[in-house]
């Protein structure tokens, strides 16, 4: 049963029915990297993260410094080393970080709000991958601060540090780094969830290199395919950017493909149809 | 101004959403009136975009709500209170709401001060907000942007009898200035304080829809009367053709009071009480959802139920 009544004209009338937006600019690019860096530490759980990764940071950099000062540096370390000692805490703690940039909004419902005040899905997302790779390059400097303190300390200990720096690591360091991040944003614009994510991410990177190894000593046709699949070790020779020839590049950028470019693809593709609840 | 046409959202087999079609004028406030599950949320999220529609289109005026550029400075959104970071103090959602939009800081003391969250609320992360409060600030990020169409889903839940009137005095006033508002509520009185229209919508279906006086004279008579001998009278009103159901002590009649009144001279019945027994639009809110309702009203009170009185439930 329906009963419909036309409204009632309005009282005063002259009411615009329509909007004027030409008057409006759309929500620059730029500010949207801006919101999102903040929400990126407005939380606890933001905070203490990146809290944790600079912690982390200065703990492994600074037992290398006492293992160097108290064995006359035996390892040999100089300035670049301590970058590499560096990569061990924040290859770890990088992925977290894509991960929680994309699934805090979902595990929070909090996307409901930025998709309505920004209903282009995928700048919003692009701000996010912005801030991921702007977060990366903070902790590379961090990374670096934190071992020229380091190597001056050991240098007092020791008395002379080694200032070489390799800028071919920095460099290789940065970019390994990148890629680790958006493996986690990647799994995370897929999955959706903060405990998923984070599990099927250490899964791939410790798991799944594991497997491909026992797969290749036992499958000798399996050898050759494996170094195509293996993202972890197609990555090896980017540390140093030694990388060279067409059959590693070929590796890594099919097992990029693999790991990266489709569960981004699938993940956006699912990021810009989902309903957002 | 919101125009709907022919919206219709389909889950599988599940209509949530069954051809809506509807206009939210500027300068009043528009009720969206429906019990749980009636698709009212579902309508609301199409309109912002969040959910896609099966079939159908909503213009927010004039325009797609994807096409207008920064959304939040023409369109006040508020759709689920409790959807925000539960570690974020009020003030700083509502500091990412103004940044996003680009407005000045000082906006965002102008709407704290507007919902009346005093200083040391602001600070308290939401987690440790009431129900109310978080309604409080979800209407202060709606209207951050000074937007002139206000889409707001169950505003009034959780705010106390002083809250609901300040919201009415609030939106009122909005309206007033010639701005748009759609708020959704499944309480009746809610909507009755606040909206000078209304729409009602019942298993995805608008089943009516106008203002207060012009739903209500759509309304059937209804008679509530109580005799000496309510048997008899009964079935007096019965012969004539006259629903009856015994209410209380007495019979409650599908017929204006003059008609049982002349049954009851007719029939010789003293009466001892006749009045009308309309019940308002709480009636014809459940009369007209009754179909969609999850629980079922109670047979006694059941509108236009067409139970026969058994001789022994009428004393």
């Amino acid at each position: 049963m329906s009963t419909t009544t036309s409204s009632t004209p309005t009282p005063g009338a002259a009411v615009p029915r329509t909007i004027d937006v030409s008057g409006t600019a759309p929500v620059p690019f730029g500010r949207l990297v801006a919101v999102e860096l903040r929400k990126s530490y407005d939380t606890r759980a933001g905070f203490w993260l990146l809290g944790t990764i600079a912690g982390l940071v200065v703990l492994a950099e600074g037992i290398a410094t006492a293992v160097g000062i108290t064995q006359d540096n035996s390892p040999g370390l100089d300035f670049g080393a301590f970058v590499g000692v560096a990569a061990f805490v924040t290859a770890v703690l990088l992925p977290v970080l894509g991960i929680m940039l994309v699934t805090s909004e979902w595990g929070q419902r909090t996307a409901m709000v930025t998709f309505s005040l920004e209903p282009r899905r995928p700048r919003v997302v692009a701000a996010k991958y912005v801030v991921g790779l702007i977060l990366t390059v903070a902790t590379a400097l961090v990374a670096v601060a934190i071992g020229a303190v380091c190597n001056a300390f050991l240098g007092l200990g020791i008395g002379g540090a080694d200032w070489t720096f390799g800028w071919d690591y920095f460099v290789g360091f940065l970019i390994v780094q990148s890629l680790a991040m958006t493996s986690g944003f990647a799994l995370a614009t897929l999955l959706l969830s903060t405990p998923a994510a984070i599990v099927v991410f250490f899964a791939y990177s410790y798991v799944v290199p594991t497997i491909l190894a026992l797969a290749s000593a036992f499958l000798d046709w399996f050898e050759p395919i494996s170094d195509y699949i293996d993202f972890q070790r197609a990555q090896v020779p980017l540390r140093d950017l030694s990388i060279s020839g067409g059959e590693q590049w070929g590796q890594l950028l099919v097992s990029a493909a693999v790991w990266l470019v489709v569960p981004l693809a699938l993940g956006l593709r699912r990021i810009l149809r989902a309903e957002v609840k | 101004m919101i125009t709907v046409e022919g919206l219709t959202r389909t889950y599988g087999a599940y209509t949530a959403v069954d051809d809506v079609s509807f206009v939210a004028q500027p300068g009043r406030v528009t009720g969206f009136l429906g019990p749980n599950g009636a698709g009212k949320t579902t309508t609301m999220r199409i309109m912002v975009g969040l959910t896609p529609p099966t079939r159908g289109s909503v213009t927010i005026g004039g325009h797609r709500y994807a096409d207008i550029p920064n959304p939040g400075r023409h369109v006040g959104v508020l759709l689920d209170a409790s959807a925000q970071h539960a570690g974020r103090t009020g003030r700083e959602i509502l500091t990412l709401g103004a940044r996003t939009m680009g407005l000045p800081m000082s906006r965002v003391d102008e709407m704290l001060a507007l919902v009346s969250l005093d200083d040391s609320e602001a600070k308290r992360r939401l987690r440790n907000y009431s129900l109310g409060m978080k309604q409080r600030l979800g209407i202060a990020h709606a209207l951050l942007g000074d937007p002139s169409v206000l889409i707001l889903d169950e505003p009034a839940n959780g705010l106390d009898p002083a809250g609901i009137r300040w919201m009415r005095g609030l939106l009122k006033g909005y309206a007033d200035r010639g701005g748009t508002v759609l708020l959704s509520s499944h309480l009746l009185h809610e909507v009755e304080l606040i909206a000078d229209e209304m729409i009602l919508i019942g298993h995805g279906r608008i089943v009516a829809q106008g203002d207060k006086e012009s739903l209500l004279r759509e309304e059937r008579p209804s008679t509530l009367v109580t005799s000496l001998d309510n048997d008899r009278l009964a079935a007096a009103l019965q012969a004539a053709g006259v629903g009856v159901t015994p209410a209380g002590g007495g019979l409650r009649v599908d017929a204006d009071p003059t008609s049982v009144g002349r049954a009851a001279l007719e029939a010789g019945v003293v009466l001892t009480d006749l009045r009308s027994g309309s019940r308002g639009l709480e009636d014809l809110f459940l009369q007209l959802t009754a179909s969609t309702q999850r629980e079922q009203p109670a047979p006694p009170t059941a509108p236009f139920a067409q139970t026969q009185p058994t001789q022994g439930a009428v004393r």
